[in-house]
């Protein structure tokens, strides 16, 4: 599924950054786009909304957004805002 | 829900989800915040706040026109340092309180996003104090401020989110309706997103919040009464009654409406007032006041008067008085809506009532909290604390103030350690649902995080047991001036009698009370307490068996405690811990009472409980206190050696039974497996052999003492269902308890070693192990087998073959009960064994179904084929919970 799809590390530091770099290269993206997670401790409301804006922009192309190494109290905030249904989530 | 948004334009709505979606996100990403993350932020929060406090006072006085620019200011500043004292090193977040002792800890969920409504009397400081709750507890906010104080609020509201997300809150954690309409508060009060309604305010918008559907904190109307009686500091009371009642021009909705004054003092009172300011009104200007400042249509305060000085509100009614006026007071005569200034006055008006009885000042104090204030405030200045104490009982508040001013005194923190607040709970009387001085802990769900705690359990046993042959000798031991000796006509027959009286000393006068040869009935214990009061014994002997035993324990009981009610001490219960009846601890006469067990099966003479016989109704009632065990038991097996066959094989059946019951018991603890696993091991071993040689010493008297053994565990552990079937079955047939409980022995093991339908709630034991159990049996007996299943087989194998070789019916239907008798006895049958408590230790617990089942399988004499599937591990570690 998604071995052949786009990978992208967010930067902990620099999330929002990390996230609009992905929404750039899900305009393009024919495949899956993996986000992998593992170095982000935290996400503020910015980077937040950023991900409200990448999940619907995945809902119009019908490309998955898969979130990668998502830490619990992450998903825990996704889960808040009702996003968790819009990516799909690897260990 | 669609009518109000049926009402609001296509902008509108946009405009208030824009306000919750940002609240949302702010709650949402708030959950990831520590607690030293929320007090890093807390702290420059409130030091904004107090830099702010006069200026946020003088908008709030431009905007709203009521109240006093010195006094908002103060209530700003401590709706920030006061309430950041409060809080400062509350744990609020993650495990924020710990009962160790009681394996409790709990854990704090913040609500998410509070939907607050803030009053026009105190705008700015219900800001800050909302804002630094919120922080405090990872909430975000939406503020909708009263219409009239719009501005001040937003300006407070503004000023508290700069600050908090400069110190990394999360943005849009506060946001502020610029202007509101009913229709507004309407949709957010019942958003979906919206957590809580934090409602503070006047009761039409305290009701829409309640009325919406939402968990809400409300506030109610106050109507403060105060007693101001004789013994009180009258220069302190007159003062803090002026502070509180001019603070912020009487705002504050704790403050004081009607003072109640002790007719001795009354006029001094009134005089110390006026000395300070206060000017006191005659009964013209009370008439005059009291139609201007109530509405006399609708009977409340009108909204034109909140707020303003004493000296205004003269003007407005017209009254002449002194230029630096602070008060008004207004003798009023009773409360109502004839006396129309009894009622809330949330400016520097107040009422006086002159009282001519403590009765009649507390009558009139609980008519004025009736009048509208229910829940809120009251206020008594006092040194007797009799009059403080019934004052406290009598009037319906949330904050009862003592000896200090009631508006300030209510805020908390500054007359008292109550909780700082801005929100008074009022209770159910005030329609709300907390009296609560509302706080950070309101603004939190809070997790119970309960662990599995161990139950105390004790191992009890009468300290002392005589046993082996001739221990009767220890009678001579016992000092005693009248004793009786309670037994049956078989006793006397036998000669035991005899050889007791000989071992109790000379001195002793001793009477034999002879009582019938059945199990006993409670007309057989009457008789037995009257020939005790007749002798006025001071030692009781109990000659016999379980059933004398019995019968004398109860004796000893209705002697000692006459007014003991037997029907009411066998009440049914759970936990003996925890059971509602207490039986008499304070005894009147105290004897001591010995047992002597002339049976080796019972062992009541060592236990604590007692089993009454109620022939007409069929039933048997078991009576259980320690308070009941004897206090000396002899165990002598010369007093077993002329039982006959069948009574050797029933009572030693009933032993094996208490072993094995008490060993699968939910209270069975190693204390007691080391007796019942003893026990056990000897019945195997002694009884075939002192049934078969009933003179064999050595096997007498091993089964003597596994008789006192067994009782041992089970006195601690409990016995279980076999008992309650076989006291039903045995009361309903007249089958003798041990050859009742040989019948369904068999059955019961099958039963509990299969899988439970129902598992019995069992906080000491990690897991489903009767079965196990009984294959720890089958190892000590040496039975084999691999499997826990396989053991499980040769115990009940094993368990046959001694009914056997005891020659013991193996089925009901032997006794000669005809089926159609059986089946038309077991609805009752059902009925009284599910009411006997024996069961409650029962490791299965029995579904009246499987009582019936129980009850036919012992009737046709099959065992229950089920056996515990998920058997097979038996690795060290499961033994050892074992
Ligand atoms: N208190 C408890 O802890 C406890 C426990 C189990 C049973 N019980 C109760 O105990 C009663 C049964 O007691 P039990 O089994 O000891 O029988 P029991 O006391 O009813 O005695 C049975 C019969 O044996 C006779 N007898 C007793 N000792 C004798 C001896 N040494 N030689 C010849 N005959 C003798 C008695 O006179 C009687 O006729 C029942 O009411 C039962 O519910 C009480
Ligand atoms: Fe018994």
């Amino acid at each position: 599924m998604t071995s052949n799809g786009e990978w992208l590390e967010i930067d902990g530091e620099r999330v929002v950054q990390g996230l609009q770099a992905a929404r750039e290269a899900l305009a393009s993206a024919h495949s899956d786009v993996v986000l992998d997670f593992s170095a982000v401790r935290r996400i503020d409301p910015n980077a937040l909304r950023t991900m409200e804006k990448l999940a619907g922009l995945a809902d119009g192309k019908a490309v998955k957004v898969v979130l990668r190494g998502v830490n619990v109290d992450i998903y825990k905030v996704l889960k808040l805002v009702k996003l968790t249904s819009r990516f799909s989530f690897l260990a | 829900m669609a009518e109000i948004v049926a009402s609001l334009s296509e902008e509108r709505i946009a405009y208030l989800e824009g306000l919750v979606s940002q609240a949302r996100t702010a709650a949402a990403i708030f959950t990831q915040y520590t607690q030293e993350d929320v007090d890093r932020i807390v702290k420059p929060m409130v030091l904004a706040g107090l830099e702010q406090a006069q200026y946020l006072a003088r908008l709030a006085i431009e905007e709203t026109r009521l109240g006093v620019v010195e006094d908002k200011a103060l209530k700003n500043m401590v709706a920030t340092e006061f309430v950041y004292n409060y809080v400062k090193d509350k744990r609020t977040v993650g495990t924020i309180r710990e009962f160790p002792e009681r394996g409790v800890v709990e854990v704090a969920e913040p609500i998410g996003v509070i939907f607050s409504l803030t009053p026009i009397t105190n705008p700015t400081s219900t800001v800050l104090f909302k804002c630094i709750m919120a922080i405090k507890t990872r909430n975000a906010v939406i503020f909708s401020p009263h219409p009239s104080a719009g501005h001040c609020c937003y300006e407070a509201v503004r000023i508290m989110h700069e600050a908090a997300v400069k110190h990394g809150a999360p943005e849009g954690v506060f946001t502020c309706l610029e202007s509101q309409t009913l229709q507004d508060n309407a949709y957010l009060m019942r958003h979906k997103d919206v957590g809580l309604i934090d409602a503070t305010g006047g009761p039409g918008m305290v009701k829409a919040a309640y009325s919406s559907g939402k968990p809400a904190l409300g506030v109610g109307p106050g109507n403060t009464p105060v007693y101001l009686e004789k013994t009180a500091d009258l220069n302190m009371a007159v003062v803090d009654i002026i502070t509180s009642k001019t603070f912020d021009n009487g705002t504050i909705c704790a403050s004081e409406q009607t003072v109640v004054i002790d007719d001795e003092i009354y006029d001094s009172v009134l005089q110390k007032f006026s000395d300070l300011g206060a000017h006191i009104c005659n009964e013209k200007e009370t008439e005059l006041l009291g139609r201007t400042v109530i509405d006399p249509k609708t009977g409340y305060m009108q909204p034109l008067a909140v707020g303003q000085k004493a000296t205004d509100i003269a003007r407005m009614v017209g009254l002449s008085v002194k230029p630096n006026t602070k008060l008004l007071i207004a003798p009023i005569q009773g409360v109502g809506r004839e006396y129309p200034l009894s009622v809330e006055k949330l400016f520097p008006v107040l009422a006086v009532y002159r009282a001519k009885s403590v009765n009649e000042a507390l009558t009139v104090c609980v008519d004025v909290n009736h009048a509208g204030g229910i829940g809120h405030t009251a206020v008594v200045f006092s040194r007797n604390d009799e009059i403080i104490q019934k004052f406290s009982e009598l009037m319906n508040a949330g904050r009862i103030i003592v000896n200090s001013p009631g508006s300030i005194g209510a805020l908390g923190g500054v007359y008292n350690d109550m909780v700082p607040t801005f929100s008074f709970g009022c209770g159910t009387g005030g329609g709300n649902s907390t009296t609560d001085n509302v706080n950070v802990y309101n603004y939190l769900n809070i997790k119970r995080v309960a662990r599995r705690t161990q139950a105390h359990m004790w191992f009890r046993v009468p300290n002392q047991i005589y046993f082996n042959m001739n221990a009767v000798e220890n009678l001579r031991q016992f000092p005693s001036r009248s004793t009786v000796i309670i037994t049956n006509p078989a006793m006397e027959q036998i000669g035991h009698v005899d050889t007791v009286r000989r071992h109790i000393p000379p001195e002793t006068l001793v009477h034999v009370s002879v009582i019938p040869d059945a199990e006993p009935e409670v007309k057989v214990v009457m008789q037995g307490v009257e020939a005790l009061n007749f002798y006025k014994a001071d030692q009781i002997i109990a000659l016999g068996g379980g059933s004398v035993i019995d019968a004398a324990k109860i004796m000893k009981l209705k002697y000692e405690s006459p007014e003991a009610d037997l029907e009411e001490l066998a009440a049914p219960f759970l936990d003996l811990r925890k059971r509602v009846v207490q039986y008499p601890t304070e005894k009147v006469t105290k004897a001591r009472l010995i047992a002597i067990s002339t049976t080796s099966g019972t062992g009541s003479e060592v236990t604590p409980f007692a089993v009454l016989t109620n022939k007409q109704q069929g039933r048997k009632v078991t009576l259980a206190d320690y308070s009941l065990s004897p206090d000396v038991a002899i165990v002598d097996p010369q007093f077993v050696m002329s039982m006959p066959k069948g009574l050797t094989a029933d009572t030693g059946v009933d032993c094996l039974t208490h072993a094995l019951e008490a060993g699968v018991s939910i209270f069975a603890s190693p204390y007691t497996d080391s007796n019942a696993m003893q026990a056990i091991r000897m019945v195997f071993k002694f009884l075939p052999i002192a049934y078969e040689h009933p003179q064999d010493e050595e096997a007498r008297t091993m089964m003597h003492n596994a008789a006192c053994i067994a009782a041992i565990a089970f006195s601690n552990a409990s016995v279980g269902v076999n008992h309650a079937l076989a006291h039903a079955f045995g009361a309903r047939f007249g089958v003798a308890h041990g050859r009742a409980n040989a019948l369904m022995l068999p059955h019961v093991i099958a039963f509990n070693a299969g899988v439970p339908t129902k598992f019995m709630p069992s906080p000491n034991q990690r897991g489903y192990i009767a079965h196990k159990k009984y294959a720890m049996v089958a190892d000590l007996l040496g039975l084999g087998g691999k499997t826990i299943e396989e053991k499980v087989k040769n115990l009940e194998a094993a368990t046959e073959r001694l009914l056997d070789r005891l020659a013991i019916p193996r089925s009901i239907a032997e006794l000669g009960i005809s089926k159609e008798e059986f089946e038309r006895a077991m609805p009752e049958l059902v009925k009284i064994a599910f009411d006997d408590p024996s069961w409650r230790s029962n490791p299965r617990m029995p579904l009246l179904s499987e009582l019936a089942e129980l009850f036919w399988s012992a009737y046709r004499g099959r065992s229950l084929p089920t056996v515990a599937k998920a058997s097979q591990p038996q690795t060290a570690e499961e033994w050892s919970c074992v």
